[in-house]
């Protein structure tokens, strides 16, 4: 018999790959890009059950907050929600189907065949303030210099994209 | 590593993420609009955010590598996903379309 935690993880999982899915395949945008909402809801789920708190937030507010919402307001700018896209090809789709199935089967054969020393003593994760810490730690081991750096390319992104967005169309 | 994960070993995991990666990979091939393609590559970069968060939290529980890893990611997609935006709006400007094959200037 299986924990409740153990179906958990399970039942996380199998709605994370159906959303995905669907979020791949739907003909409708809009209906692909509310299926990958779930699907990343989902996914900070497992950081929760992971027990990584802090990563579990980010996802929330930089994936659901931010990304979903900024594709949204793409979609209702660049198609409407109502139009359906059209169908892929056949002969593409079976393609793409065969190269997946079998880059997943040699990507599962090879992860099954490898065997994984899992540690067994028991340490807690390290909670938000000892990440908080060593986030913006100069000393041995801290991540402020990429912390910096990536603050950098964040405010460069930001620059760019108001460059392009109002750059008059030729 | 602590009991309520101690009855999922870690290939159950990987072997769920890799699923992720070659869902978002299908579409990647199947998609011939700009924004599906970028929901596809934002799939792709969350199942191997997965992987890094499995991997500490399974093999090294005592370091923050993964985590930090992990994080930076997902800041990066994020920057990606504005300029991505970004040129998909100015590209629906000049071309009335963010269909992959109307954006074929640089062909030839």
């Amino acid at each position: 018999m299986m924990p409740a935690s153990a179906i958990f993880f399970y039942v996380i999982a199998a709605i994370i790959l159906i959303t995905a899915v669907l979020s791949v395949t739907s003909r409708k945008i809009f209906r692909s890009a509310i299926w990958l909402l779930f699907s990343l809801i989902g996914i900070s789920g497992i950081y929760f059950w992971l027990d990584m708190n802090f990563l579990a937030a980010v996802q929330i507010i930089v994936y659901v907050g931010g990304i979903v919402v900024l594709i949204i307001f793409s979609v209702f700018l660049t198609q409407g929600s109502g139009q359906s896209l059209p169908y892929p090809s056949i002969g593409s789709m079976f393609f793409a189907a065969l190269v997946c199935s079998v880059g997943l089967g040699f990507s599962i054969w090879s992860i099954a065949k490898y065997g994984y020393h899992d540690t067994a003593n028991v340490v807690s994760s390290p909670g938000m303030k000892e990440l908080g810490k060593q986030m913006l730690s100069v000393e041995q081991g801290g991540y402020a210099l990429p912390f910096e750096a990536v603050s950098i390319l964040l405010l460069a992104a930001m620059i760019a994209s108001i460059v392009i967005a109002l750059k008059k169309s030729a | 590593m602590n009991e309520r994960m101690s009855h999922i070993p870690l290939q159950h995991i990987l072997i769920f993420s890799t699923a992720l990666f070659f869902i978002g990979m299908f579409g990647m091939f199947t998609r011939k609009n700009l924004i599906t393609l970028l929901m596809s590559v934002e799939l792709m970069l969350n199942s191997v955010n997965i992987n890094l968060v499995a991997f500490n939290k399974y093999l090294f529980p005592q370091q923050t590598g993964g985590i930090f890893l992990a994080l930076f990611t997902i800041i990066i997609a994020a920057a990606e996903a504005a300029i991505a935006i970004a040129i998909f709006i100015y590209l629906y400007r000049t071309h009335h379309s963010i269909h992959v094959d109307d954006a074929s200037e640089m062909k030839n």
